[in-house]
């Protein structure tokens, strides 16, 4: 056969310039007024809902200056309820970690009887408040509970302790890398995850190597959330924790306590703590967006 | 490696999406499957792979039984029409990892794997594009590197699944005549999925036609197409005039008209139906034995001809298609009359006339929901 002139298949793809189209179109645009009202109505919004509490939170706690904040910071209870929150996230969030990315993974990669069941199981600690979430612990392991008698027999601790609150933050925070994560793969489907298997890859190398590398941003991005929750949960954990000072505080309980005594400016000391945690979540994330943007995207785009 | 496929039946929930599918496939073939949507052909390519397992039935590799097999134990190539490239690796990383993920003790070592990763990118003409990641690819250098690295592993066997189906024409036709010389020169058994009957014909040695999970036809490209089994086959390979008529002592009469064939076809006296390819009618003299047309509007497309005309006696439109040399089909005008003979055609008795219908492909695992992603937080 003749080679034609040109093979079609073997061409580059042609290159498209990489600047942000911006839009400049009568039918698809809002008249100059319209649109600064509305950018205006926005920005007020944000400031008097979001950025004006924040700031007083900071200006609150340092009203009697740097001394004191510190003096706030460093008292034992504090410290502790510090050391607790971080305790309960470092052991909920590598736990959902595993449980959600196996979640995902079971739910978007393969077909089962009862999979939309598993679906709204997952969904159910975002659908029920906290505070019942964290009854439903008490109901188990309380006194009274199913398995309250048989724990006490074992001299084991777990409501007003610090496996109370742990298992209530894990509940809490169980359903944000998995709803993180479950659209992502869904999107991607199963072509890649099949092409490995059929190039020989056992189901291990097919998730490390194909799966893992494909959802790696998405799961970051669920581990900051997950993590921020897991620092800031009230509800649940009030109710398993007992509220026992230097033992069974976390952060927002400790602040709630020291707000309901009067000493306001420990509460809001504890309170920037607990928000600068927050605004370095939201940092990172931020800046892993703007770094790795493109890569988001792609991933996203299929 | 020659392929056995013994009485395949697999369905998704109520439906059958293989009916009993038997098929003998010769060590080096390329054939391919075609078929409408619906019509079991990716089901039966996925199964091959082991990436459907059969209801019943039994698929032999070299008169070996694969059920106990799975996918990553079959050394098949498979190729997906999206491609399914690893988008986090470069072409390199990608064609290599076949022979990466094997065994240590099966494993060639690191330079034995980059000179061969290198040679099967030679083989694909991508040479120097190694280190690029797929996003910086062209559909159809995607799909090369794909083919690549599915020949990697050194398959037993080649699948395809519509490898050109996401390209356009040009590319298509490009890599289409690339993939048969790729072919002859590496002599891997092939079987590709298609539902474009063109590229079946042109590419394949021989073509499996299949209709609602059972195979219609299985013969050469020349056999399907100038002889084909079944109405089916007929109407799905090209398009087709059907004419009522009446096969009686081996003579061949079509209602209505004053048309009578010497038929050596033995076929049953009875009503039938008559099969003819547009192109397979002859405008022919007047007292010829034919029946007489009123072209409708004349078409030209490329190097045809297209009538479409309606029948005298009974109004129906026929299609005809004459070569723009054939002198017949020189200053056609609306409105005029000619008298059409069928040169070839097939019969079929009438009973077994069935429409050609189409159902959508049921693969509940490789249809990802498309639902908009909300955001959290």
């Amino acid at each position: 056969m003749s080679n034609p002139a040109t093979d079609y298949s073997l061409q580059d793809p042609p290159k498209i310039p990489f600047e942000p189209l911006i839009e400049r179109n009568s039918s698809i645009s809002e008249p100059t007024w319209v649109r600064w009202s509305l950018i205006f109505v926005a920005i007020l919004f944000l400031a008097l809902f979001l950025l004006l509490p924040l700031i007083s939170v900071f200006t609150e706690a340092l009203r009697n200056g740097l001394g004191p904040y510190f003096a706030a910071i460093v008292e034992p209870d504090a410290l502790s309820s510090i050391k607790l929150t971080l305790i309960a996230a470092a052991i909920a969030v590598p736990l959902n970690l595993a449980l959600g990315v196996s979640a995902a993974w079971c739910i978007t990669k393969f077909e089962f009887r009862g999979k939309s069941l598993l679906i709204s199981l997952i969904d159910l600690p975002f659908s029920v408040s906290p505070v019942v979430a964290g009854l439903i612990y008490v109901l188990i392991f309380g006194r009274q509970g199913y398995l309250g008698p048989w724990v006490m027999d074992h001299d084991i601790k777990i409501l007003f302790a610090v496996p109370g609150i742990v298992l209530a933050t894990i509940f809490v925070t169980f359903p944000f890398i998995a709803r993180e994560l479950i659209p992502l793969m869904q999107e991607q489907g199963t072509d890649s995850e099949q092409a490995a298997l059929s190039l020989g890859a056992n189901g291990w190398q097919t998730f490390w190597h194909v799966t893992l590398p494909n959802i790696k941003w998405g799961l970051l991005y669920g581990v900051l959330l997950c993590n921020a929750r897991a620092m800031g949960e009230f509800g649940a954990v009030s109710v398993v924790s007992g509220h026992i000072r230097g033992e069974t505080n976390t952060m927002p309980l400790q602040i709630e306590i020291l707000y309901n005594e009067y000493s306001f400016s420990a509460a809001f000391a504890v309170a920037s703590l607990l928000a600068g945690l927050a605004l370095v979540t939201l940092g990172v994330k931020s800046f892993l967006e703007w770094r790795y943007g493109d890569e988001l995207a792609a991933g996203r785009k299929h | 490696m020659d392929i056995q496929i013994r009485d395949i039946y697999k369905g998704f929930g109520s439906f059958p999406a293989l009916r009993g599918a038997n098929l003998d496939i010769r060590s080096g073939e390329l054939i391919a499957l075609l078929g409408p949507s619906g019509s079991g052909k990716t089901t039966l390519l996925r199964t091959i792979a082991g990436l459907e397992f059969p209801d019943a039935g039994q698929i032999l590799f070299g008169g070996v039984d694969t059920a106990p097999l799975p996918v990553s134990e079959r050394r098949v190539g498979f190729v997906f029409q999206h491609y399914a490239l690893f988008k986090h690796m470069t072409v390199l990383d990608n064609i290599t990892f076949g022979l990466r993920v094997r065994k240590s003790k099966n494993r060639p070592d690191k330079d034995a794997i980059r000179k061969r990763a290198l040679e099967l990118l030679d083989l694909v003409q991508l040479s120097g594009l190694e280190k690029r990641y797929p996003a910086q690819l062209s559909g159809g250098q995607r799909q090369r590197v794909a083919l690549a690295r599915a020949l990697a592993i050194e398959p037993s066997v080649l699948l395809l699944d519509e490898p050109f189906g996401a390209l356009d024409a040009k590319v298509r036709k490009d890599l289409r005549r690339w993939l048969r010389e790729l072919h002859d020169k590496t002599g891997v058994t092939t079987i590709f999925v298609t539902h474009d009957q063109e590229e079946a014909l042109e590419l394949a040695d021989r073509v499996v036609v299949m209709n609602r999970g059972s195979i219609e036809q299985v013969g050469s490209t020349s056999d399907v197409y100038e002889r084909p089994a079944t109405p089916f086959v007929f109407d799905f390979l090209g398009s087709v005039n059907v004419f009522p008529g009446t096969v009686k002592d081996r003579k061949l009469s079509i209602d209505g008209a004053n048309v009578t064939l010497d038929t050596d076809n033995d076929h049953a006296a009875g009503a039938v139906d008559i099969y003819v390819r547009p192109h397979d009618l002859r405008v022919v003299e007047e007292g010829s034995s034919g029946f007489d047309v009123t072209i409708k509007t004349v078409q030209r497309t490329g190097a045809i001809v297209r009538l479409i005309t309606q029948l005298k006696h009974n109004k129906e439109i026929v299609e005809v298609e004459l070569a723009h040399l054939d002198p017949q089909a020189i200053n056609r005008k609306v409105g005029e009359s000619i008298r059409l003979q069928p040169a070839i055609y097939g019969l079929f008795p009438r009973a077994s006339h069935d429409s050609v219908r189409t159902l959508p492909d049921v693969d509940p695992l490789a249809v990802p929901e498309h639902r908009e992603r909300g955001r959290l937080g």
